[in-house]
């Protein structure tokens, strides 16, 4: 199982590299709607690329309230 | 000759070649269904009813990045009823639910192979359109869900009774009563869809499949469509009964205005 810190580098990495952002732009507590600019159907769109990545089925009911990516990392990492 | 079924309209196209029908559906910003896509819809259906030649198979996908088809146009049913009396709102949903319900059992029992080839977000009404056909193929984008409890309603366009017919019920209760989405590999593991793509190539493999269904007899193949496939209506007319009821509670008048007002980044998220 990877640790949560190479998760959390993982998540910066695909969303960069998803929504066309430089990697270097994103930090683990960036309000990931503000910084990447997305909406919801955005936003469960990256949940697609994560959950395929990771191979885990992530609720998007627990993404509820959820907007940074370290806690993003968190839900991800209880699953792997 | 089929040709007379191509056209190019506000909401999708249709094109008609060598046996397959293709409908793609292309209004923004993700394909929900209002009016003006029910009357093409109609439009269609009444073609696919009266074709000269039979066709092997009818393909529907969307021409639009954001996904397939994000469901009913709640915009316009929150405008349209927030306006009327009512009496009057309650009677233009249901008319609006038996219009649709009629263009799905067409699709439905269409005499020919119907593949939907879907992507991105492909939620509530749109997934009940991918139901009506009879193989989902989906890309790795594919995010389907039922979102229909958070507005206080059931999914209103033969969701439920064709997602009973195609899966166990333990399932559909988790997926309905949950309102979560899910991705393509759980929507295969779960068996609604045949076959899982790379990103961007649903449309092809869909075409794939329909040419090898080109191979086999037509009437066979509708034979064994029609005995493996019954459409369930009375459900369907059930449902439609359940939906109005559910309707006319001012929680859901609430729930509408609630999404179609809100600001908020995640309207989507349940």
């Amino acid at each position: 199982m990877p640790t949560a810190e190479k998760t959390l580098d993982e998540i910066l990495t695909l969303a960069a590299a998803h929504f066309k952002v430089p990697r270097e732009k994103l930090s683990p507590d960036d309000d990931f709607f503000k910084t990447l600019g997305i909406d919801s159907l955005q936003a469960l769109d990256l949940l697609t690329k994560l959950e395929n990545h990771f191979r885990v089925e992530l609720p998007d009911y627990e993404l509820q309230g959820v907007t940074d990516f370290r806690t993003l990392a968190g839900k991800i990492q209880i699953r792997l | 000759m089929n040709a007379g079924i191509s056209r190019k309209g506000e909401a999708m196209s249709v094109e008609y070649k060598d046996g397959l029908i293709e409908l793609a559906l292309h209004r923004d910003p993700c394909n929900e269904i209002g009016s003006q896509s029910l009357e093409e819809l109609e439009s269609f259906s009444e073609s696919l009813q009266s074709l000269k030649q039979p066709a092997h198979a009818l393909v529907i996908h969307s021409d639009l990045k954001c996904g397939f088809c994000a469901g009913a146009d709640l915009r316009e049913l929150y405008e349209r009823s927030h306006a009327m009396v009512k009496d009057e709102a309650a009677k233009g949903v249901r008319d609006f639910l038996e219009r649709i319900h009629r263009v799905l059992n067409v699709i439905d029992a269409a005499p020919m192979t119907t593949i939907a080839a879907v992507h991105g977000v492909t939620f509530g009404g749109g997934f009940e359109l991918a139901l009506a056909c009879d193989l989902i193929i989906a890309d790795k984008t594919a995010r389907f869900a039922f979102p229909e409890l958070r507005l206080g309603l059931i999914p209103g366009f033969g969701g439920i009774p064709r997602l009973k017919r195609d899966i166990g019920n333990a399932v559909v209760r988790d997926l309905l009563l949950t309102g979560r989405s899910f991705n393509t590999t759980k929507a295969q593991q779960i068996g609604l869809v045949s076959q899982v793509v790379a990103e961007g190539e649903a449309l092809r493999a869909a075409r794939a499949t329909a040419a090898q269904l080109a191979k086999f007899d037509h009437q066979t193949a509708v034979t064994a469509k029609q005995f493996i496939k019954p459409v369930p209506y009375e459900e369907l007319k059930r449902e439609i009964d359940i939906f109005c009821d559910l309707f006319s509670r001012p929680a859901v008048q609430a729930g509408l205005k609630k999404f179609v007002q809100s600001t908020d980044a995640q309207p989507y998220l349940p």
